[in-house]
């Protein structure tokens, strides 16, 4: 029964990328009836038996050891003192400060970046033009880019003596080491995850339902928010979920482009950094440990979200 | 009355949508990396050279690409293997585990260092066990590895799973019949069919390897000549001011995005070949 699950949000996630998964459950019904033939000869059995006991422990221990254990090993580490140590370092004002920074930024990139990726998957989608792959590879391209090189990017462009920095210069705007570099940096980085996830839900379902509304006479407008919108409903939450994610753990690139200034540009990932490099790890693991808390909170939603992506 | 299907003709909608479209990735994507590139020429190819053949930065290169290979080598095993025993086999808690491969991507990098320092470093219960017997991981390239093997563990497994649940188990069986052992029909028929996706799991932990910043720069100490990464090392230039010595890594590590991009793309073509 679970396998059978499993295999069903499997092959959905497959669908998303668009390789033919047809025939998922029957290959289930056949890797059944094959492990029965294979257990069926004795010897064959109790070999693979071994094998196969052994190799699930390896899995599962190298799993526990790799991802589980530095869980517990940063949990341990931030109660060790004590929960009053835990609270006091928490509720600094820097601390403070770095937290609702992260909160502004990622509410901004979500908006932003929302938009824009409906935006590029619909353009994507539906358009066609010249350059079109090279277009797409250019929106995956933040998923290489080294987020250090991404800052560096950025305070060259909206540097003082970049080629925009020098007219926002010339109007008093800040954008490099204030809020809005932060905010482009964090836009950069999560710039794929709505579009990406909103792509594949757009070609499959969308098309036909949009024509049909369209030919009854509904504008443009009201087919996007009562057919589109709908109908992309899940991929986009989990698109915005994604971002979320990336926006809050963001670091490299903010960092770069923020100048990390206590109290005024360190985000929650730079408040950790700078107690971690001031010696401060009692500062450094409680604030970890909120992060960590918030991730989990996210993966649940992730898994929450993925059984429903692809039923509309 | 002009109504035709929306995405047979351009009007004047669509047309501002890919306006949009365009501004939006030429902002943010194509004006930064031209930007970047013209500052890097600005001062002559040679000039570009010498920075990038630093003894320091070439060091902080060899450290990267090692950490990377021996990752990826490692990634490939335990991702293909967990990927295996998540498919093909049942126990308690699966369920769970499944849910908790995807761990690594949800947790800020930052903060998967501070728990390597926190369950490894000099003064924690594994950390203080191990350096009993002279084993240093944090502050040392062990804790380099097992950083990028930390924030690139699910990529393997999440390109295998897919490719391996629709596998189809026939040819497993016939092998079996006509009295191949398992070692031959792991090595003649699982991994050739699991190989396409295997590189894509490789190929996605490589350009993540290369580029990681957040963990290593907490794990690693950032020792020049013995700990310090590119990435690491381009970030210290700009701490000091120093952006010409910035550029020439920044450049390396921006082609290599692009290598990897192409590949990757040429990958998925030759997975959906492989399918037919």
């Amino acid at each position: 029964m679970n396998n059978n699950a499993d295999a069903v949000k499997l092959a959905r996630r497959e669908n998303h990328k668009g390789i033919n998964s047809s025939s998922f459950l029957f290959d289930q019904l056949l890797s059944v009836s094959f492990d029965q033939t294979f257990l069926s000869k004795r010897k064959v059995w109790r070999k693979s038996l071994v094998g196969k006991y052994l190799l699930m422990t390896a899995v599962i221990g190298w799993f526990l050891v790799l991802i589980v254990l530095p869980v517990y090993g940063i949990v341990k580490k931030a109660f060790q003192n004590g929960l009053t140590l835990f609270i006091t370092s928490l509720t600094t004002p820097a601390a403070i400060h770095s937290f609702v920074m992260t909160f502004w930024i990622t509410i901004a990139a979500v908006i932003i970046n929302t938009a824009f990726g409906i935006i590029l998957a619909v353009v994507l989608v539906k358009h066609k033009f010249r350059g079109k792959l090279l277009f797409e590879g250019l929106v995956d391209l933040p998923f290489a880019v080294s987020p250090v090189v991404a800052g560096f990017m950025f305070i060259i462009l909206f540097g003082p003596n970049g080629w925009l920095g020098s007219w926002f210069e010339a109007h008093h705007i800040k954008i490099v080491y204030a809020f809005p570099g932060m905010l482009i940096a964090t836009l950069f980085v999560t710039l794929p995850f709505v579009a990406r996830e909103v792509m594949p839900v757009l070609l499959e379902f969308g098309l036909e339902q949009e024509e049909a509304a369209y030919i009854l006479g509904a504008s443009k407008w009201q087919t996007f928010w009562k057919v589109t919108l709908p109908s992309i409903k899940w991929g986009l939450v989990y698109g915005i979920t994604l971002t979320i994610a990336r926006s809050i753990g963001e670091f490299g690139a903010v960092l770069v482009v923020s100048g990390s200034i206590i109290n005024k540009t360190q985000t929650a990932t730079l408040h950790i950094h700078q107690e971690f490099t001031d010696y401060n790890y009692a500062g450094a693991f409680s604030a970890a440990i909120i992060l960590a808390f918030a991730s989990f909170i996210i993966l649940t939603t992730m898994q929450c979200i993925y059984g429903r992506k692809g039923i509309h | 009355m002009n109504k035709t299907f929306p995405h047979f003709t351009i009007n004047g909608s669509d047309f501002a949508l890919r306006g949009l479209a365009f501004f939006y990735i030429g902002l943010l994507i194509i004006l930064p990396i031209i930007a970047l590139s013209f500052k890097a020429l600005e001062g002559g190819l040679s000039t570009l050279w010498t920075n990038i053949i630093t003894p320091q930065a070439l060091y902080s290169l060899k450290i990267t690409f090692i950490t990377a290979f021996v990752m990826i080598i490692l990634n490939i095993i335990t991702g293909t293997a967990t990927a295996w025993v998540l498919v093909r086999y049942n126990f308690p808690l699966k369920n769970l585990m499944n849910a908790l491969i995807d761990l690594p991507f949800a947790i800020p990098t930052v903060v998967t260092g501070i728990m390597l320092v926190a369950l490894y470093g000099p003064n924690s219960f594994v950390g203080g066990f191990l350096g009993k017997y002279g084993i240093e991981i944090i502050f040392d390239k062990p804790g380099i590895i097992l950083a990028l093997l930390y924030v690139s563990f699910p990529f393997v497994v999440r390109a295998v799973q897919p490719v391996l649940l629709e596998m189809e188990p026939d040819m497993e069986e016939a092998a079996k019949t006509l009295g191949a052992s398992q070692f031959t029909i792991f090595f003649r028929i699982v991994v050739p069919t699991l190989l396409p996706a295997i590189l894509t799991g490789a190929a996605l932990s490589f350009s993540r390897a290369i580029g990681e910043f957040g963990s290593i720069v907490i794990v690693s100490g950032n020792i020049p000549f013995k700990t310090q990464v590119a990435s690491v090392y381009v970030y210290g230039e700009l701490e000091s001011y120093n952006q010409q010595g910035a550029l020439g890594l920044s450049i390396v590590l921006l082609l290599c995005s692009f290598v990897i991009l192409v590949l990757l793309n040429l990958l998925q073509i030759w997975s959906r070949k492989h399918e037919q």
